[in-house]
Formats: C-alpha cells, sequence, structure tokens
C-alpha cells in the first residue's frame, strides 16, 4: 500500500512499541537466568546481570536430571520427524498425483479430523496403549507418527503438489516410470522446501507438546524437557533464577531451529493460511 | 491412468489406516465410553445409557457448569483481541516500512515458545510482589493487580500470556493482505478515497477468506485451551480458572472417571461443531470471494 510520510512515521512508531512489548518477556527471561536471587528482587528492576551468574544454568541442569529429558525429548522429536516426513509426503503424492476414484472424497474425510478436539480421542487412545502394555514407554508419542503424520502436514504437502506441472509425471510414464519413480526422482526431489517446513513444523510440535507425555508417561526416567521442567518448578518454585536458567534451555533450541528455518517457515503458513 | 485405485490406495493407505485408528476408532469408542461408568479402579463396567450427560445437566455436578462458563468467557474475551490485535499489527507490517523483516520475526518468534516455557516467563512477569509488571505499574503510579491469583483477574491475565504467542495468526493475515493488488488501491485514490475508504472498500473485503480462516481456528484453538490452566493456576483461585479441557482431563485422568469424563468430551465436540457450522453459515453473508467461489 501507498502511504504518506507521516503514516509511514506513525506506522513505524508503533511497531518499535510492539516490537519492544514482545521483546520485553524474553529479556526478562535472559537476564533473570543470569543473575542471582538478590539482584532479581531489587526494585526497581535491574537490567543488566552484575555479575554475570552463568553456573545458574550448570545449577539448574544438575538438580534434576536433564540429561536424561533431554535424551528422552531427542528421541520423541527425531522419531516423530522421521515419520511424519517419510509418511506425509507418500500420501500427499497419493491424493494429487495419482488419479483414482473417490480420492477426493477420502481426502475430506481424513480433513474432518483437524476440526476434532483431540479431548475426543484422548481418552480411548490411552486405554488402547495401556491395554497393549505401551502405557509409560515413548512409543504412544511417536508410532502415531509412521501412520500419515498428521493431516495437516498431508495437507500442506498437496498444496505444494498440486502446483507442480503434471507434464512432469506424463513425460516419465511415457518413459515407463513407475508411481513409485515419480515420487522418487521427480517430486519428493521437488519439494524439498515445503518438506522442510513439514519437518520443522514436525519438530516444534513435538518439542513443545505437553499434554502427550504428560499422559502417557509415569517415570521420571522417561519425562521429557516439558514434563522436566514442569517438575522443577512444583520443586522449587521461588528459585526464579534457576527457573529462569531451566526455561531458557528449553526456549532455546525452538528458536534457533526457527531463526535458520524462517524463511521456510513464513512461506508454510502462508501456504496454509491462503487456501484456508 | 493405469490402475490408479490400487496405486492409489497404495500410497494413501498408511494415512487412511492412521485416521482409521487414531482418530475414527477412537472417537467411536469414546462414544461408546461416554454411555458406561467406566472406571480403571473399578472392576466392573456397566452400560448406563445417557446418564452420564443427565447427570451434566442436572445440575448436579456444579463444576461442569462453572467450566463451561469459564471457558466460555474466556473464548469471548480470547477471539475478538486475538483478531482484532493480529490484523492491526498485519497492517502496520503491510506498510512497507524499513526493517519490515525484522519486527516480521520480532513478532513471530514468541508463538514457537514452548508453552511450559512460556508459562513459566509469565508466572514470573505476573508475580504480584516482584514481577515485572507490577512493578511497571507502581512506578507509573497506577494501581498493581494480582493477576493470575485473583478471582476476578484471572482469565483476563491468562489471555494476555496468549496473546505474547499471536505471531501465525499474524502471519496469515499478513499473507491475505499482500495478495491484494495494489490496482485497487490506486483506483480508490483516483476517486479522491483516502486510508479509512481504502480500508473499507478494499481491504476488509479482500481480507475476509483470511479471517474467516482465523476465526475458525482460534475458536476452536480457545475452546481446548488446556496447557495455560494446568501450568498457570490448575483451575484456581475457587475454579475460575477451571477450564473445560483442564476439568475434562481431571476428571478422567486424576479421578479416573472416564466413562464420564468420555461425556464431557462429547459436549465439547458439539459445542465445538455449532460454532464452526454457524460461521460457515454466516460466512456466505461476509466473506468475499473473488470469482463467485464458495466454501
Amino acid at each position: 500500500m501507498r502511504t504518506s510520510k507521516l503514516a509511514m512515521a506513525a506506522g513505524y512508531t508503533a511497531l518499535v512499541l510492539i516490537s519492544i512489548l514482545f521483546v520485553v518477556p524474553f529479556i526478562w527471561l535472559i537476564r533473570s537466568s543470569l543473575m542471582d536471587l538478590s539482584q532479581i528482587f531489587t526494585m526497581p528492576p535491574e537490567w543488566i546481570p552484575k555479575p554475570f551468574h552463568w553456573d545458574n544454568f550448570h545449577k539448574a541442569l544438575t538438580v534434576l536430571p536433564f540429561d536424561v529429558f533431554f535424551k528422552n525429548t531427542i528421541i520423541i522429536v527425531f522419531g516423530v520427524l522421521i515419520g511424519t516426513v517419510a509418511t506425509s509426503s507418500i500420501a500427499a503424492f497419493g491424493f494429487s498425483r495419482i488419479r483414482w476414484k473417490g480420492r477426493d472424497t477420502v481426502f475430506a474425510i481424513l480433513m474432518t479430523s483437524m476440526m476434532l478436539p483431540f479431548a475426543v480421542t484422548m481418552i480411548p487412545s490411552f486405554l488402547g496403549w495401556k491395554e497393549l502394555g505401551f502405557y509409560d514407554t515413548l512409543y504412544p508419542l511417536i508410532v502415531p507418527a509412521y501412520f500419515g503424520g498428521g493431516i495437516f502436514n498431508i495437507f500442506l504437502l498437496r498444496q505444494f503438489y498440486l502446483t507442480i506441472p503434471r507434464d512432469f509425471d506424463e513425460a516419465a510414464f511415457v518413459d515407463g516410470a513407475s508411481y513409485f519413480k515419480i515420487y522418487l526422482k521427480i517430486i519428493f526431489p521437488l519439494s524439498r522446501s515445503a518438506l522442510i517446513v513439514v519437518a520443522l513444523f514436525s519438530f516444534l510440535g513435538s518439542w513443545n507438546d505437553f499434554m502427550g507425555p504428560l499422559i502417557y508417561l509415569k517415570s521420571d526416567r522417561l519425562f521429557t524437557l516439558a514434563l522436566g521442567l514442569q517438575m522443577f518448578q512444583g520443586t522449587y518454585n521461588a528459585q526464579w533464577d534457576l527457573l529462569m536458567a531451566a526455561s531458557a534451555v528449553v526456549v532455546l533450541p525452538c528458536v534457533v531451529v526457527f531463526l535458520i528455518g524462517q524463511r521456510y517457515f513464513l512461506e508454510g503458513i502462508t501456504l496454509t493460511g491462503l487456501k484456508g | 491412468m493405469r490402475k490408479g485405485l490400487w496405486y492409489g490406495l497404495l500410497f494413501t493407505a498408511p494415512a487412511i489406516l492412521g485416521f482409521v485408528i487414531f482418530t475414527l476408532g477412537p472417537m467411536i469408542a469414546s462414544l461408546v465410553l461416554s454411555l458406561t461408568d467406566f472406571n480403571v479402579f473399578k472392576d466392573q463396567t456397566s452400560f448406563v445409557g445417557f446418564s452420564n450427560y443427565a447427570r451434566l445437566f442436572s445440575g448436579e455436578d456444579e463444576l461442569f457448569y462453572q467450566s463451561l462458563g469459564v471457558t466460555f468467557y474466556f473464548v469471548v474475551l480470547r477471539v475478538p483481541a486475538v483478531i482484532i490485535i493480529s490484523f492491526a499489527i498485519a497492517l502496520l507490517l503491510n506498510m512497507n516500512v524499513k526493517g519490515r523483516a525484522m519486527f516480521r520475526t520480532i513478532i513471530y518468534l514468541p508463538s514457537i515458545v514452548p508453552a511450559i516455557a512460556s508459562a513459566m516467563i509469565w508466572m514470573w512477569l505476573m508475580n504480584p510482589d516482584l514481577g515485572l509488571l507490577n512493578s511497571m505499574l507502581s512506578w507509573l503510579h497506577l494501581p498493581t493487580s494480582n493477576w493470575l491469583y485473583a478471582e476476578g483477574s484471572v482469565i483476563p491475565s491468562v489471555v494476555l500470556t496468549t496473546l505474547w504467542g499471536i505471531g501465525s495468526t499474524v502471519i496469515i493475515f499478513l499473507a491475505g493482505l499482500s495478495g491484494i493488488p495494489q490496482s485497487y488501491y490506486e483506483a480508490i485514490e483516483v476517486d479522491g478515497g483516502g486510508w479509512y475508504s481504502k480500508l473499507r472498500q478494499i481491504t476488509i473485503p479482500m481480507v475476509t477468506p483470511t479471517l474467516f480462516f482465523n476465526t475458525i481456528m482460534t475458536i476452536i484453538g480457545s475452546f481446548q485451551v488446556f496447557n495455560e490452566a494446568y501450568i498457570l493456576t490448575q483451575g484456581g483461585p475457587n475454579n475460575r480458572s477451571l477450564f473445560y479441557v483442564f476439568y475434562l482431563w481431571r476428571t478422567g485422568f486424576r479421578d479416573t472417571e472416564m466413562g464420564y469424563a468420555s461425556a464431557l468430551a462429547w459436549i465439547l465436540f458439539v459445542i465445538i461443531m455449532v460454532f464452526t457450522y454457524i460461521i460457515f453459515k454466516t460466512s456466505k453473508s461476509w466473506v468475499y470471494y473473488e470469482g463467485g467461489e464458495r466454501p
């Protein structure tokens, strides 16, 4: 939109103010994680730690077995990521590049699961896993990703596959290629950026998941970082320095992953949002 | 094409199986469970017909009404706040100011922060004695608040914490806004219209499909809020933040009354469906589709 200089200046000021509001919680997190308790509680609040208490991180991460929580989180995150990328792209291929009777009806039915509150499936799924003997294991948190990887991801990839010209497949067909070959040699390599988006969403989704681990995990040795942080808060609830240090450690990987994949992220959200 | 059906089914089989095993099956099971008195710690389970539902609506379970009220209040407060604020921020970002990419990153970033960590940060910011918010307020000689710890302010406070994460709604609005052809605005300029006529006659009508999408997603998400209730307040003080899904979880997993909790889940499902249906129905009158396409 073309705008006058005055409007531009007003808009710029508004954006700066809004950005400050969005950034302050991060700064509050970082500065608290590097202070000792006496400085944290000073009034009015101070912003620069004096001195920097880097040992807060060491303390926070050793009072509970955060290395174990980290390992569990990594197992879940990558287990889910591999399953999601592999099976959602195969399914999206079947829903976009192969013509078959009833395809769009089946896809529409699958799409309804996006509207379904997880609260409805939560209890029976829990009972099912428990019946199979997998309560208090990591399986219930990983295995479902190998069955399509979530309809949202299939939808996102399908949107992308539909933009690839059909001639590519037709030409390959004439050369006698099978569907598998077309998927592996043409569609999969061409959809690299969309697959990165799915991988990023999947990473954040399982890294941030709180309710899943809460329901399925009972033993401390299987806890994820999210559950560990919750446990930490229950035990050391007035230790804001250590609590913020532990929180910062949980936040950091997400921020790094986001900043690295930022370009793909914004594209991905746009791709799904526009077609809503 | 050749044997399309077989290959189509082959490629989509994992997804279809997943739907049957993890969505359709549990859905039916949940409906059946809601008609029983299933409890993990009871040896016998019997079919009780609709008595779970009768118990819910008889008024015997006061917490059910309490949690419904709390959740509706939250939805009514949060949905307009999220939509208006994200739309306003998207409009600002759409102005092509210098450093636009940086502003966009800053505003999006909080939405990827894990709920648990975000909750920790906000508990600390909202700490009544030592938190930043109250320090700021008293520095400005304004009345301070007990935020999450007072009956009257707990829900608005939770809404406030979730507003930090509106980044993805902003980005979707921004995508909708950047899809509006420049020439439309120029036509208004030729007619001598200012920014207000541009907003009313071009921007708002053209952005209604995005508005529609964002509104539905925000409503569905707001009805299902759980993490905030679990981590920030545990439903308190005095059940004033007893969110519906938190109450459901507590009934099913802490009190192990899973039959009754399944009935709660189905009521939530119906409520969400009704809201979605109403918005879909009314969308015909307020969502503008170029080329006359309708959902």
